[in-house]
């Protein structure tokens, strides 16, 4: 069971955290193409290592924040709020 | 019987107290501090059990909860337990135990034929011979039979009567093992500041000290057990310590988190009143000292597994602790100094000892114990193995053989006791993702290092005395302290006793072979041999994990503690390679089982999840309503009167609505408001339609897709003041919807001035729909609720009249039902007033409440869609027939990917009404097809997603989804339902989906 980082209330459980995927995609501009737009709905990476992720500290103080966390051990190396660049996040 | 095997004097049990109990028909006497199994060998009863695979005769071999063979059935009525290690069980009065896998009786048992049969019953026995056919079919028919031969034990059948508790805790220093390096490292932490706790399987502390005897040695000049006492005394005085016993850390999980299980009343008959059986704690630790002792391991001989033979450890456990005779004369075979300390204790008991026969050469027999021994006049036989045991059901001689070769010597005995050395147990470090190393001169596997905060202290990194584990423990403690920040000043200097000289080891896992016959057991449990492990290597499963699942070594509910590291030292051997090569199986939770009551604790039955009710809730008990889950919401689903059935309640309540009124409980739906300068941009956003025009005091149904275009909710949003809006959802979407919301606002859009808060549980919500619905309105609010002054979409504030009081109310114009309707929210606490009023002010016009039903009735007449039924998560606005509100002029969540192909291909399903012919009964589930007559697979050309009985149109309607739908009206088509009744067809005709008025007069009237 993962100890969260929350930038907000510090570490939790991670019962109290929703799982919210890549923190790297970035929502397009409405009037981006297609492509643009299928890419970010549908097409995800699966790095083996870091990974920059965001959870909802939905049980909790209700905010939306960036965890990096390491895929193959489960460590979580950082976290900061969702508009804030990780130190060690690579992207 | 009169414990003919207990010894007069000596251990830790209360001969005071006597206690009653029965194994298999027969009753025995045990004292206080027995276990089942202590108890049982003072009553001289040996043979307690029959092997899984060949029901061979088999005895207790351990003294803890490593033991492969002793497992018995409990039985407590409806607490009886399977599996049962006799070896943990504390013996209480009343007990009542019997032997597994046996028939008819433990002493004959007519499964024993497999053991004649064993040639034929090689490992993989099962994969090669029922594979064939080769098709899955046989092997399920297979399966059943193997399962019924492969059974251990019983499970209840009744309800568990159990209460079992989840204990949440936080520590700086967790200390797994009680034994003198886990109290050595506890004091020291604790000492430092800390706050620790140390848990221990055991009924008490001290661990393999725990009731032996001192044999002339001490801890800081004091007698052994002096100083475990004083040890838990100082503990329990010092500040933040917590101390449990009966208490197994069983699973390392990532965070440092430890789940333990607590055996709060597992030695009682039953849990006292204010006792949980179980409690397992979920334990974040800054740091784990893993204490954890070792596990002594067998030599694999001929006959190994035969009643009275014991690994060495235990024997003089049972002999020192429990003061019992566990044979009169006994053979020790050995390879290491350990089982010397057996053979004194063996000696002071009485009991003669044939041979100790050693593996090691005399040269190398120089550790203080073997010194000690041969100083006693014990007979030691060096160079030696013991090839083969003798015996039916119990022991009764063994051969002794120079290793070397040449003749053998027979020795009566009636007791063997086996040390191959001890395995570190690694266990929990290893679930910690910590490496292992394994050492030459213990033969055995000890931790390296993990990456997790866990420091691993005592025998489990391969001490073997107890001024070792004392020195290392007490270290590992001042680390771990230190670790969580905590460096003293330590006053607590570490404990002292004498090294003893260890002699070393010699390797040695089995004998040679001497013939076809004789089984050389690895696991006792699984009844694997030396050979199946030879004949899993031959066909070619090198690998160790394959080894373990071919053979099944490991795999019972021992987990293989005394066999794992002896089955791949063999494995090891056969390929030639060094043990550190072939390496270990992946250590997994659980380290002994956990009863599955104690994995979801309170959370069970009504505990399972919160339910909500809403403040109306027990009106409508008192009313007698029959209830539904909607999320974790219970709502009402109809009122039945005297003599009616809940559907016949619901079609009387949803005829009522649409002839008079009916008040229905909507306080479930999602409440959220939003405040900010920016919550019409933020509208516009969100839902397909527009949303900057809605004007103070308007409402506006909505619907929201997901970024893939599908629909994700609907539900009205309300402007109540220039920058505050009220939306509400579906019910069992609103947690969802919030979030979405939520992930919109913080990181895509964090630009825009919006607040959103839940309200969800701030308002009680009523809706009042029929004719007569302003009429009852009118008569307890203080506003012109007349068509023109507050019409359909209008919202505005006002007060209800209640019996108790006036109260503030919002009121909305809003309907689901198609008749004229209200919505009436008042904050939470006085929903059920204002529902007595409207139902006391509507009683002249004929009101009824209606539950969900009845509005599902109601909504499906007037062709609303609902979140799940027809907006499924594959149907697009356009889907559901609502594409006229996407907004052409902006961009939404989801518009993008509106435009791919298949979202606007002319086939797509769309949704429609149906209306039953010839007067049938819609079945359940039903598929649209052009031909109910067609071979199946029959096309499909769509499915119902709600149907019910009109009780306003007097037939079965239906909404369903059909391919082109909007195109087929007026179309006959059937509906058939094959998994719910193959007989079933029904001719549909397809309509628009609004049965009843569709111009939406009644609502705007």
């Amino acid at each position: 069971m993962l100890l969260i980082p929350c930038p907000w209330c510090g570490p939790r459980n991670q019962l109290e955290f929703t799982y919210g995927g890549d923190a790297t995609v970035k929502r397009p501009l409405p009037d981006a193409p297609m492509k643009t737009w299928l890419e970010f709905v549908y097409l995800r990476d699966n790095p083996r290592g870091p990974h920059q992720e965001l959870w909802h500290h939905s049980a909790g103080c209700r905010q939306w924040f960036k965890v990096l966390r390491d895929t193959q051990t489960h460590d979580i190396l950082a976290s900061g709020r969702a508009d804030e660049a990780l130190p060690g996040a690579t992207a | 019987m009169t414990q003919a095997f207990r010894l007069p004097t000596g251990g830790i049990i209360d001969r005071s107290r006597p206690l009653r109990f029965e194994f298999d028909g027969t009753a025995y006497e045990g004292y206080a501090g027995d276990t089942l199994a202590s108890a049982l060998l003072a009553n001289g009863v040996h043979l307690v059990a029959r092997s899984f695979k060949y029901h061979r005769p088999r005895g207790i071999l351990c003294s803890g909860s490593d033991e492969p063979n002793a497992l018995l059935q409990l039985d407590r009525g409806a607490r009886t337990e399977p599996n049962v290690r006799a070896t943990t069980q504390e013996l209480f009065d009343g007990l009542i135990a019997a032997s597994q896998n046996r028939w008819p009786s433990l002493r004959f048992d007519v499964g024993a034929i497999n053991n004649a049969l064993s040639r034929l019953l090689p490992a993989g026995f099962y994969y090669k011979t029922f594979m064939w056919p080769p098709t899955p079919r046989w092997w399920l028919r297979y399966e059943h039979f193997i399962r019924r031969a492969a059974g251990i034990g019983r499970s209840a059948t009744a309800p568990d009567p159990d209460r079992y508790e989840h204990q949440y805790a936080h520590c700086d220093v967790l200390v797994i093992g009680g034994g003198p390096a886990g109290l050595a490292a506890a004091r020291a932490a604790a000492h430092a500041g800390a706050r620790v706790i140390v848990c221990d399987e055991n009924p008490a502390f001290g661990g393999d000290l725990r009731g032996m005897n001192d044999d002339g040695s001490n801890i800081d000049g004091k007698a052994r057990a002096t100083w475990i006492d004083e040890a838990v005394r100082d503990l329990s005085g010092s500040g933040d310590v917590t101390l449990l016993i009966r208490t197994t850390a069983f699973g390392y999980y990532d965070g440092n988190l430890v789940a333990l299980s607590e055996r709060v009343a597992d030695h009682l008959a039953a849990p006292l009143a204010h006792m949980p059986r179980q409690r397992m704690w979920k334990v974040r630790a800054g740091t784990v000292v893993l204490a954890s002792g070792a596990h002594e391991r067998g030599i694999a001989y001929a006959g190994n597994d035969l009643p009275g033979t014991l690994l060495a450890g235990a024997a003089r456990t049972y002999i020192d602790r429990h003061a019992v005779r566990p044979g009169s004369r006994a053979v020790v075979f050995t390879n290491n100094d350990s089982a010397y300390a057996a053979a004194l204790s063996l000696s002071r008991a009485g009991i003669a000892i044939g041979a100790i026969v050693d593996a090691r050469e005399d040269s190398e027999l120089t550790g203080a114990l073997a010194v000690r021994a041969r100083e006693h006049g014990i007979r030691i036989v060096s160079g030696s193995m013991v090839p083969a045991a003798h015996g039916s059901k119990r022991v009764t001689a063994v051969d002794i053989e120079s290793l070397s070769g040449g003749r053998g010597t027979r020795v009566d005995c009636d007791l063997v006791c086996v040390s191959g050395g001890w395995n570190p147990a690694v266990h929990l470090f290893s679930q910690a993702r910590g490496s292992l190393r394994y050492d030459e001169s213990l033969a055995a596997f000890v931790p390296e290092r993990s990456p997790l905060a866990i420091v691993a202290a005592g025998g489990v990194n391969g001490c073997s005395d107890v001024g070792g584990a004392l020195a290392d423990g007490h270290a590992a403690g001042l680390n771990a302290a230190a670790k969580a920040g905590f460096r003293g000043p330590a006053s607590y200097a570490a404990p002292h006793a004498e090294p003893v000289a260890p002699g070393r080891l010699r390797p040695l896992w089995s004998v040679p072979a001497r013939d076809r016959s004789g089984k050389r057991f690895v696991d006792l449990q699984n009844d694997v041999t030396v050979s199946d492990i030879a004949l899993a290597v031959r066909e070619g499963y090198e690998s160790v994990e394959h080894l373990k699942r071919y053979t099944t070594l490991g795999m019972g509910t021992d987990q293989g503690k005394t066999s794992n590291i002896v089955g791949l030292a063999l494995l090891a051997e056969q390929l030639h390679r060094p043990i550190s090569a072939v390496g270990t199986t992946t250590f997994r939770p659980p380290y002994t089982s956990v009863t599955l009551g104690a994995y979801p604790g309170e959370e069970a039955g009504a505990h399972l999840e919160p339910t909500r009710y809403s403040a109306m809730h027990d009106w409508h008990v008192a009313h007698g309503a029959r209830f539904i889950n909607a999320g974790l919401w219970r709502r009402a689903h109809s009122y039945p009167r005297a003599g009616e059935t809940p559907d016949d309640a619901a079609n009387r309540e949803a005829k009522n609505v649409r002839t008079n009124v009916g008040l229905v409980d909507v306080s479930t739906l999602g409440k959220i408001e939003l405040q900010g300068n920016d919550v019409a941009e933020f509208l516009n956003r969100v839902y397909i339609n527009r949303w900057d025009t809605l004007a103070v005091g308007r409402c506006r149904y909505g619907v929201m897709l997901r970024d893939d275009g599908m629909v994700l909710d609907d539900g009205t949003t309300s402007r109540l003041a220039d920058s505050y809006y009220l939306m509400t959802t579906t019910t069992v979407n609103a947690v969802e919807v919030m979030q979405h919301l939520e992930a919109l606002l913080q990181i895509d859009w964090p630009e825009l001035d919006v607040y959103l808060t839940s309200v969800t549980e701030q308002w009680s919500a009523a809706a009042l729909s029929g004719p007569k619905a302003r009429e009852v309105l009118a008569a307890v609010v203080d506003i012109d609720v007349s068509n023109a002054a507050f019409p359909f979409l209008a919202v505005g504030t006002c007060t209800v009249r209640g019996a108790a009081g006036p109260m503030p109310a919002r009121l909305f114009r809003l309907s689901y039902s198609g008749e004229l309707a209200y919505e009436i929210h008042v904050p939470a606490d006085r929903g059920r007033a204002m529902w007595e009023a409207l139902l006391a002010a509507g009683a002249r016009y004929g009101i009824m409440p209606y539950g969900t039903e009845a509005m599902s009735t109601l909504r499906i007449e007037k062709g609303h869609v609902v979140i799940g039924p027809e907006a499924d998560g594959r149907t697009t606005a356009d889907d559901l027939g609502m594409g006229k509100l996407v907004n052409a002029a902006k961009w939404c969540v989801g518009k993008p990917l509106l435009s791919r192909p298949a979202l606007i291909a002319p086939d797509r399903w769309q949704l429609v009404g149906l209306t039953a012919l010839d007067g049938a009964v819609m079945p359940r589930g039903a598929k649209i097809v052009a031909d109910p007559d067609h071979a199946l697979p029959n096309p499909m050309l769509g499915h119902v997603t709600s149907w019910c009985w009109s009780p306003n149109l007097e037939s079965w309607i239906a909404l369903a989804l059909v391919a082109n739908g909007r195109a087929r009206h007026g179309e006959t088509l059937w509906a058939v339902s094959p998994l719910a009744d193959a007989k079933a067809r029904v001719r549909v005709r397809i309509g628009p989906p609004t049965f009843i008025d569709p111009d939406g007069e009644r609502l705007r009237g």
